[in-house]
């Protein structure tokens, strides 16, 4: 710790920091464009000016850049210096000289860093009366507005988009007056984190073109702490309800998992809550009539599913909140209760949890994924899987640059000058996958092979790491594992990367042999990151008892063993061949499907009940890492959907507390959930947290067209937070963070004010509990699998590809994530292409058996791999085996085409 | 403009790059560690060849380096000597600095603004010139100054004008 004085008044600070940081860290206002918490410090922008002095004795000092100043111990400062206010006030002027001014119609107004920062420097005067500088803008694709002339030109967009997350499409061109920052023509924006820009940029060049269609000022805004629903990462939310529709998305900050940022699919993947299609009440369906229950009817109909008599089957689902699992669990008994994921899919993720609760591994959170300074991924597709994570790689590969600056005494922030130190010197980031990857652009080493091939190098790592490990049969990329290897062992943090999603079990088996490998030799916990594909695959897959497999289930159903079925949330089309879940699905007696959006499941059912979306309802969800993550209800479903386990509750009917606390009290490794419930203790005379800001404005005139009278505002029973302005203010130390906002900061660089310090964690702790405990203590290694083989020639090996738009179920229902997505394709090499005689963009038949995909070349694949992406659901990856055939089809698959695909090896003849 | 049209513009594709270009760039490309460094190099080579950096060239040069094309866009309009619109063959650079200024460098341009009806960035009907402003040639003892092509010309006078154009128009 050093000491520092500001203005006369002394504090404690970190050393390691830059004053400006260390600044804000302590809750002071000082105006900054350039700086970003995670970005570190250029200096460019020249806002955040203070005065320095040598000693007491000095009254005269000097201006200093207090981000490109170290809070160096016994450092003496002014903010307030009439000098350096006079700095910085100028410096705002002459930023602004080319600014249009047009905050009335501009998205960024009143949340807007830059209008935060005029009023706080005190320009309030323009005086520079010539032509300004005017650009064209760009089409930057159905994400992003571009909107240049707002510029201020502090460089934060391509730091962040090049320089943080890796994104090749956009860069700063031209200089001076007329420096322009955008893409070298009109064009999508390619990175999978593109929609940060509208975060990071602190005025309004760049704008969220999805909520442009139906916007609202920040204010109006019904707004509450979220969980990101697109994938198991978990990332903290905030979604802002008006009009009865949720308008937007952006990110909630969690010191532990997303920081600052969220991915595309995140961001832009709310929409299908909008839907026309969404089901709207209870209904019968007789073969093609669709008929409203009426309530009494309702009633009788879950009554017997509730008497239990005969046996129903229940089948959860990965993407439904760990409440509605476990109250179809205890609607239909634990021997009935299916998770509702694949065989293959349950059978690694059983895996994964079994890992999960051995004590030589560590899961490691995003934060620190971030400190890695080693990485092996095995067969994981982290960019399309979870893409989150994809970006915090991209940061831990930089740590042997932040290594080499320590070397040289080169401060961390100074973020141009360690880049500049490290040039093209990454940690290691070695990549086994049976196609090229996103990352591969940081990457140390890529084997690209077939899967088998990929165990078997991994369980090569493996044996070069320790002798207990069994061998697997020689394989050409020994030397790439020993090199992994020794990587790994030379490493401090060295991270495993492996999940359920690539579909081999040996990857994960062999993933964790690394780790044990490396844990004997360190006698540490290693971090071994297991990702699964949905919000609560872990969470469910807790719940379920591993050995009720769906296929048991289906077979149960088909045969008539059992005759009723309750199916939660899940298009069990998805889950199982198409024949079978047909089979099983038609001869009941009754089935009751659970739903959002009609499926081809809910089709099937004889009962169909709506359920209330990710942000109509209160819920929690277990992440990858096995974190139990609570996520408010933001807003009202006017339709008659309820939650799932409220149409589900065998018991009196409770608030979702009492089926959290019941959960906590009576589900194995759940014992912990409840921490997760708001402390009560802390809401004084019963105030409740208000969903709407301070500012909330037209609560009179949104109804007017109805009716002229105002209505009493709901009331929310169920939960800690209100329908309401009213209530416990947006405090630094509110305990549920509804939105960020404090006196002075209208953006949401507001959350300085909420963090115990920059980048830490915010005041209100809640980042989430790790439900599973570590107990087991397992020596043994497992042994190789059977080497890969060789397949017959025409023959591909399939390895399952995903992307970020597309593969998760509900985002890919929403119309920005659908202008991005593309159909079916098989990816193979140029080669393979070459015999089968088929070119890039062809219709192509898989198996003969009809099933259509775009055929898509890709050059970095292996001859013999057939990548297949199943689109959403275009292909049901359960009927394909572990090998497949092509042959070329006359007819067109269907309009998408694979246009727009961002790949990174598509193949171009000709170059 | 619909994006349907926006997007169909984007496909533009890279030229082939012609022998000598390739030449030269990898002569270039031995003298850096790294090829991001070779990208302006390149452009360079390039607009000697073509005169100008067509879109076409700039992504055929971006692919040749296997580096970034918005990096590349970036280098090659940071400099206003790299043209990324077609010019003249004859490239006058005009000085329109402070020395130049006091000894008439405005009568001269408004001479050749007359005689080849061009103003700044502007080029003649018959495609032999364009006029470009300079801030500094160094050779302030002797201004006016303007560069065509690769020469220098000093001390310009209206007759001094007439002799250029004349001289490039002789050539033809």
């Amino acid at each position: 710790m050093a000491k520092i004085v500001v203005d006369g008044v002394e504090f404690e600070v970190n050393p390691d920091n830059n004053l400006l940081q260390e600044c804000l860290s302590q809750g002071l206002d000082l105006p900054y464009f350039c700086w970003h918490p995670c970005m570190g410090s250029v200096g460019a922008c020249r806002q955040c000016a203070v005065k320095q002095y040598k000693d007491a004795d000095d009254k005269v000092g000097m201006l200093v850049m207090s981000c490109m100043t170290p809070a160096a111990d016994g450092s003496i400062i002014s903010i307030e210096d009439e000098q350096a206010k006079d700095m910085r006030e100028r410096v705002i002027e002459s930023l602004m000289i080319s600014h249009p001014h047009d905050c009335p119609v501009c998205e960024e107004g009143g949340e807007c860093h830059l209008q935060d920062m005029t009023l706080m420097s005190g320009h309030n005067y323009r005086r520079y009366d010539k032509k300004k500088v005017t650009h064209r803008n760009q089409y930057l694709g159905p994400f992003i507005n571009h909107e240049m002339n707002r510029c201020i030109t502090c460089y934060r967009c391509v730091r962040f988009y090049g320089d943080y997350a890796g994104g090749t499409d956009l860069a700063a061109q031209a200089s001076h007056h007329h420096t322009y920052f955008g893409r070298h023509e009109d064009g999508v924006l390619e990175s999978e984190f593109s929609g940060n820009l509208v975060e990071v940029c602190p005025t309004g060049v760049f704008t969220d073109q999805a909520f442009s269609q139906h916007y609202s000022r920040k204010w109006d805004l019904q707004t509450a702490p979220s969980v990101c629903t697109g994938c198991s990462v978990g990332c903290n939310t905030i979604p802002g309800e008006r009009y009865r529709q949720l308008r937007r998305i952006t990110n909630r900050y969690n010191s532990d998992i997303n920081g600052y940022f969220i991915c595309d699919r995140g961001r832009f993947g709310y929409d299908y809550v909008n839907s026309d299609a969404r089901l709207t009440e209870p209904s019968q369906q007789f073969d093609a009539e669709v008929v409203p229950i009426a309530e009494q009817e309702l009633q009788s109909v879950l009554e017997e599913f509730h008497s239990g008599e005969g046996g129903t089957i229940g089948i959860g689902s990965p993407r439904a909140s760990n409440e509605s699992n476990f109250a179809l669990r205890c609607l239909v008994g634990d021997e009935n209760f299916y998770s509702g994921l694949s065989d293959r899919s349950q059978e690694a993720t059983q895996l994964v949890l079994k890992l999960a609760r051995d004590k030589v591994f560590h899961s490691p959170s995003v934060r620190e994924i971030e400190k890695a300074d080693a990485v092996v991924i095995l067969g994981e597709d982290v960019t399309n899987v979870a893409p989150r994570i994809a970006l915090a790689l991209r940061q831990s590969v930089r740590n042997k640059a932040k290594e080499l600056a320590a070397g040289c005494h080169i401060p961390q922030w100074q973020d141009a000058a360690v880049r500049e130190l490290a040039q093209h010197d990454r940690s290691p980031l070695a990549i086994l996958s049976s196609y090229a990857t996103r990352l591969d652009d940081v990457a140390s080493d890529c084997v690209v092979d077939v899967p088998a091939a990929l165990v078997d190098t991994g369980f090569a790592i493996a044996a070069s790491l320790s002798d207990l490990s069994g061998a697997p049969a020689t394989t050409e990329h020994n030397a790439v594992a020993e090199r992994i290897a020794a990587q790994l062992s030379a490493a401090k943090r060295p991270l495993i990367i492996a999940g359920t999603t690539a579909g081999q079990t040996g990857l994960i088996k062999a993933a964790a042999n690394i780790a044990r490998a490396l844990s004997a030799r360190s006698e540490a916990a290693i971090d071994l990151c297991l990702l699964v594909p949905e919000v609560n695959t872990l969470g469910v897959s807790m719940l379920a008892n591993n050995d009720n497999k769906l296929s048991e289930a289906l077979s149960k159903l088909a045969s008539g063993a059992a005759r009723r079925a309750i199916v939660l949330e899940n298009d069990l089309y998805r889950r199982a061949d198409s024949e079978t879940v047909t089979a099983a699905l038609s001869g009941l007696e009754k089935l009751l499907v659970i739903d959002q959006l009609p499926t081809a499941t809910t089709s099937q059912a004889d009962i169909v009940l709506p359920s209330t979306a990710f942000s109509e309802h209160e819920a929690t969800y277990v992440n990858y890492e096995g974190r139990g993550q609570l996520s408010f209800q933001v807003h009202r479903n006017h339709n008659r959907a309820l939650p799932a386990w409220r149409w589900l509750n065998d018991s009196e009917p409770g608030d979702v507390e009492a089926m959290i606390n019941r959960c906590a009290e009576e589900a194995q490794g759940f014992d912990k959930l409840d921490d997760l419930l708001p402390d009560i203790k802390q809401f004084v005379a019963g105030m409740k947290v208000p969903r709407q800001s301070h500012r909330y404005s037209g609560r009179t005139a949104m109804r007017s067209q109805v009716n002229v009278h105002e209505p009493k505002q709901p009331v929310d029973s169920q939960s800690v937070m209100s329908f309401s302005m009213e209530g416990i203010p947006s405090a630094s130390n509110a305990t549920v963070l509804g939105s960020v906002w404090a006196p002075g900061w209208n953006s949401n660089q507001a959350i300085s004010k909420f963090q115990n310090e920059i980048n830490g964690e915010l005041k209100q702790g809640h980042t989430g509990s790790l439900l599973i405990e570590r107990t087991e203590s397992v020596s043994s290694f497992y042994t190789p699998e059977a080497a890969a083989q060789e397949s017959a020639k025409g023959v591909l090996q399939v390895a399952p590809a995903y992307q970020i738009f597309g593969s998760d179920e509900l985002s890919a229902r929403s119309h920005a994530i659908q202008q991005r997505m593309t159909d079916a394709y098989v990816g193979i090499s140029p080669e393979d292409a070459d015999s089968l005689g088929l070119k890039q963009g062809d219709s192509v038949s898989l198996d003969g058996n009809g099933t259509l995909a775009t055929l898509c070349i890709r050059s970095r694949i292996r001859t013999g791999t057939a990548a297949v992406y199943c689109g959403d659901n275009q292909i049901n990856p359960h009927s394909l085996g572990a090998t497949l055939t092509l042959s070329k089809s006359e007819t067109i698959s269907d309009d998408r085409g694979i246009s727009g695909l961002i790949v990174s090896d598509l193949y171009e003849e000709g170059y | 403009m619909s994006n349907a049209d926006v997007i169909a513009s984007s496909e533009t594709l890279a030229r082939k790059l012609s022998a000598d270009e390739i030449a030269e760039i990898e002569h270039e490309m031995t003298l850096y560690p790294d090829k991001q460094a070779v990208g302006l190099e390149a452009l360079k080579i390039v607009q000697k060849h073509q005169g100008w950096v067509s879109d076409e060239s700039l992504l055929a040069i971006a692919r040749y380096l296997d580096i970034p094309v918005a990096d590349l866009e970036g280098v090659a309009t940071f400099f206003n000597l790299i043209y990324r619109q077609p010019v003249g063959k004859n490239v006058m650079l005009f000085c329109d600095s402070v020395s130049c200024w006091i000894m008439g460098c405005e009568g001269i341009k408004d001479d050749i603004k007359n005689k080849l009806a061009i103003d700044y960035g502007q080029t003649s009907e018959d495609g032999e010139f364009t006029l470009i402003p300079v801030p500094c040639l160094g050779d302030c003892d002797r201004a006016p100054v303007m560069m065509v092509g690769e020469e220098l010309h000093r001390n310009l006078t209206p007759e001094k004008i007439d002799e250029i154009i004349q001289e490039v128009r002789n050539k033809k």
